[in-house]
């Protein structure tokens, strides 16, 4: 096969290998995509306007520091870490809901302009993830999914 | 930023995740096709920055956030790299929809660039 010269598998020889991660692979590059929308933005907010919504610009960072730890929960999920990922893709789902709620019903209850989901107080999660294609509203489940069919983690199957 | 340029920039991007996607889903090993395509992807983001850094210098002003614009600038270019390390790491199916979701995410990512820059 012709693909066996490739230049890709040329390269591929000379890295270390990692077979059989399969979907997971997946997941956790749209959560490491989210992680820095998320990390991103809310550095901003912080450093560039802070004092215009605290609460918002708060749940920002809240947010950031939540997608981080589902990730690397995530990425790990072995003993301790598989508890880790279940409770904070449980708290991601339960903050896309209640900011996703608050945000689009009570639009300025978090600060000036913290329901437009474009604007420069937004988190991921205002209404909804709307500045994100409400990918934040789909991902926990996904993730939950994720979780719920491996539960022993494709780690420990390897390792027997 | 240039018009023409970020446009095709984004339709690249958007071609090559989508073609990622595609290939990725019906179960395509990461090849020269894919990795190319995101290769190119990076390349042009390289030129992009370069843009970016000298446009300023002759004229062409952002009117949003630079802190802001430059956060994207660097995440931007980050992105392909490591989604085509990772297809080096594992040669699997899943690893070219990871290219993929990686192309469509710099295609949005330069759009918010774009609007930024445009933007007051």
């Amino acid at each position: 096969m012709s693909e066996s010269k490739s230049v890709t598998a040329r390269l591929s020889a000379a890295m270390p290998r990692l077979v059989g991660t399969g979907t997971l692979t997946v997941l956790v590059a749209v959560y490491l995509v989210l992680v820095m929308a998320a990390v991103g933005r809310s550095a901003f907010q912080i450093i560039d306007h802070f004092s215009k919504a605290p609460i918002a610009i708060s749940i920002s960072g809240v947010s950031a520091v939540v997608y981080l730890l589902a990730t690397a929960a995530l990425i790990i999920h072995k003993g301790a870490w598989y508890r880790v990922a279940w409770v904070t893709v449980s708290i991601e789902f339960a903050g896309v809901i209640v900011v996703g709620a608050i945000t689009t019903f009570w639009p300025n209850a978090l600060g000036p302009d913290s329901g437009n989901a474009f604007g420069d107080t937004a988190t991921v999660w205002t209404v909804f993830g709307q500045g994100y294609w409400f990918v934040p509203l789909v991902l926990p489940l996904a993730g939950m999914l994720w979780l719920r069919k491996h539960p022993a983690g494709i780690r420990a199957k390897a390792a027997r | 930023m240039v018009a023409w340029f970020t446009f095709a920039q984004i339709a690249i991007a958007l071609a090559a995740g989508l073609l990622c996607l595609v290939l990725g889903i019906a179960g395509r090993k990461p090849g020269d096709l894919t990795m190319g395509a995101m290769a190119l992807v990076f390349v042009l983001l390289v030129a992009q920055l370069v843009t970016a850094a000298i446009a300023p210098g002759v004229g062409n002003h952002p009117k949003g956030s630079l802190l802001e614009f430059w956060m994207y600038q660097v995440a931007v270019l980050v992105l392909p790299l490591l989604a085509m390390v990772w297809a080096l790491i594992e040669r699997g199916r899943w690893s070219v929809v990871v290219l993929g979701v990686a192309g469509l995410a710099v295609a949005i990512m330069l759009y918010r660039m774009w609007v930024i820059w445009t933007a007051a």
